[in-house]
């Protein structure tokens, strides 16, 4: 079983503990019991035929676990869901990358997956904007796009035939993440959808949920074209930059994003998926608590939210009902 | 030593063919991908499992499996005298050996091509039987990591002193220098992956020391899989849909 790593008096523990069980009593009457560990038999009927999806395999005739999670089926396909594990790459998957090498036409990033994923020279847009192919003078600057410990948003392009991943960042709205926090998560928290680029409008910041699961927290830039602009400034003049970032954001949006920050790992603590509705929710019930943004780590914050969000499930499914 | 009394309790009051009580939690290290403690009775072992990740010495790299390393330790602490271990002396270097190999049998590293799984496994407190011990954290950590499995491998030691088979020794009888057998299962698939023994024994009666331990092991399995389902089904409904 796994504990929350927050320390909690008496009162509080019972309080976490209720709203827990509620959330369990609102899972189970939704769901059927699903959940299986490694080396379980997955109850399949005999009559039709089915397909072994991931996480299972035959043994004697059976279909068997090999992870721990929950058993899905969509018409013949009969796989398991893990919970607790690293990504696993769709495409189209919009992800945040920390550039861990530069090499040859190529950038390495850290996604979370297990191999690094690979960010050609060939597949990204260029800052000059121009389609052209890439020269050999492309390569050499690549240093001037990004370099190591760069925080990069691309999208996942496709798989190798060696099961190597190839990202791409054709757009504007991609490229080097400056100016925020990136904060890690475990990426099941994460759910597909249609937008992961997100704009908080009163709090002047954007909110990227990568699908690996790196979160990443940072101011908004109106037109994504002066970024581009920026960069060749920055490049020209590389002594003013430290200062100009500095100079640059006021400190409103910093508290912000520290305050958007701290929602997401509270309820990443807690184990919650995390969607834009519940991480304004979160982001309100602190601010209007009048909580500072150290206090929202505190553990009658964690509790707070999870009664919030018992509430906030319980609502729903009333509503459905 | 008369390590069973004539009442036929043991030096820790158990019953010869009892297991000391264990207790498992997943968990315990927020930044690897896979963690869990494993107790039993007096020995706790902490396991984090890294990966599967990129190889980090690209000369190591697989390219049709993962390669999996593990590395024990024992914390200077957790045995009686307070000595300052070497890193790398023989007996830790022999006993990741083994957890590599039972590991490795039983992930399915065919399917992570070119990736490594690193397992640490430390030793807490010990006192006697942190061989199994170290098996059952490190199985714990790759099932919470994610790691697709054949089948939970679970482990259990077995001795025999004063013509009596007793089940998971503790640190006395241990070192009384008996046979100790420690046998590491695959409980749905029944095999056996792994068996040591220091020692000599008749064959009759390691059969039925062995036998003794296989029945530990399941016992271990069936506590393993009740903790594994209970994780699994918190993180599912605290998720929500």
């Amino acid at each position: 079983m796994r504990g929350i790593e927050v320390s909690l008096n008496q009162t509080q523990k019972i309080r976490l503990q209720r709203a827990l069980q509620q959330l369990e009593s609102l899972y189970s009457k939704a769901n059927s019991n699903t959940s299986v560990t490694v080396a379980d038999t997955i109850p399949i009927s005999y009559e039709d035929t089915i397909l072994k999806g991931h996480g299972t395999s035959e043994r004697d005739g059976d279909v068997v676990a090999t992870l721990c999670g929950v058993v899905e089926r969509v018409n013949k396909l009969v796989y398991v869901r893990t919970l607790r594990a690293r990504y696993k790459p769709e495409i189209g998957d919009i992800i945040v990358g920390r550039v861990v090498e530069v090499a040859q036409k190529r950038w390495k990033l850290e996604i979370n997956f297990s191999q690094d994923a690979v960010l050609m020279l060939s597949s990204m847009n260029l800052p000059d904007g121009i389609q052209r192919r890439r020269t050999a003078v492309d390569e050499l600057n690549m240093r001037t796009i990004f370099v190591e410990n760069d925080v990069v948003c691309a999208e996942v392009r496709n798989f190798q035939n060696d099961g190597s991943l190839q990202l791409q960042a054709r757009s504007q709205k991609y490229g080097k993440l400056e100016k925020g926090q990136l904060l890690t998560i475990p990426p099941y928290l994460v759910k597909r959808q249609k937008h992961h680029f997100h704009h908080l409008e009163q709090y002047g910041v954007d909110l990227i949920l990568g699908c690996n699961g790196f979160v990443w927290v940072g101011e908004h830039f109106e037109a994504r074209d002066s970024i581009v602009e920026d960069q060749l400034n920055d490049t020209e003049q590389p002594s003013t930059k430290s200062n100009m970032t500095s100079k640059d954001m006021p400190l409103e949006t910093r508290r912000s994003i520290c305050r958007i920050a701290n929602a997401i790992r509270v309820l990443s603590t807690l184990g919650f998926n995390l969607t834009l509705e519940v991480i304004q929710e979160t982001i309100n019930l602190s601010s209007t608590l009048n909580l500072g943004i150290d206090e929202m780590l505190g553990s009658e914050f964690h509790v707070l939210v999870a009664e919030r969000e018992a509430e906030r499930r319980t609502s729903m499914t009333k509503r459905k009902g | 030593m008369e390590f069973v009394n004539p009442e036929g309790l043991r030096l820790d009051g158990r019953r010869p063919m009892e297991m000391r009580q264990l207790r498992a939690e997943i968990g315990a290290v927020a930044k690897a991908d896979g963690s869990a403690v494993f107790e039993m009775g007096n020995t706790k072992v902490i396991a984090a499992v890294y990966g599967p990740r990129e190889v980090q010495n690209r000369s190591q790299q697989i390219n049709d499996q993962a390669l999996v390393r593990c590395e024990y330790s024992m914390a200077n602490f957790s045995t009686g005298d307070r000595r300052r271990k070497p890193k790398g002396d023989r007996r830790s270097t022999e006993i990741s050996l083994v957890i590599r190999q039972t590991m490795e049998a039983c992930i399915l590293t065919h399917l992570m091509p070119r990736s490594q799984i690193d397992i640490y496994v430390q030793v807490l407190q010990a006192d006697g039987g942190t061989r199994s011990a170290c098996i059952n954290a490190a199985t714990l950590a790759l099932a919470d990591a994610g790691i697709p499995m054949r089948d939970l491998v679970t482990s259990c030691s077995a001795g025999y002193l004063n013509s009596t088979p007793l089940l998971d020794l503790n640190y006395v009888e241990d070192s009384a220098g008996g046979p100790d057998v420690t046998v590491g299962i695959l409980p749905k698939l029944d095999k056996v992956t792994l068996l040591q023994m220091d020692a000599k024994l008749p064959i009759d009666i390691f059969e039925n020391v062995m036998q003794l331990a296989a029945e530990g092991c399941k016992a271990i399995a069936n506590y393993i899989r009740e903790v594994l389902l209970e994780n699994t089904k918190q993180l599912e409904y605290r998720r929500g849909l």
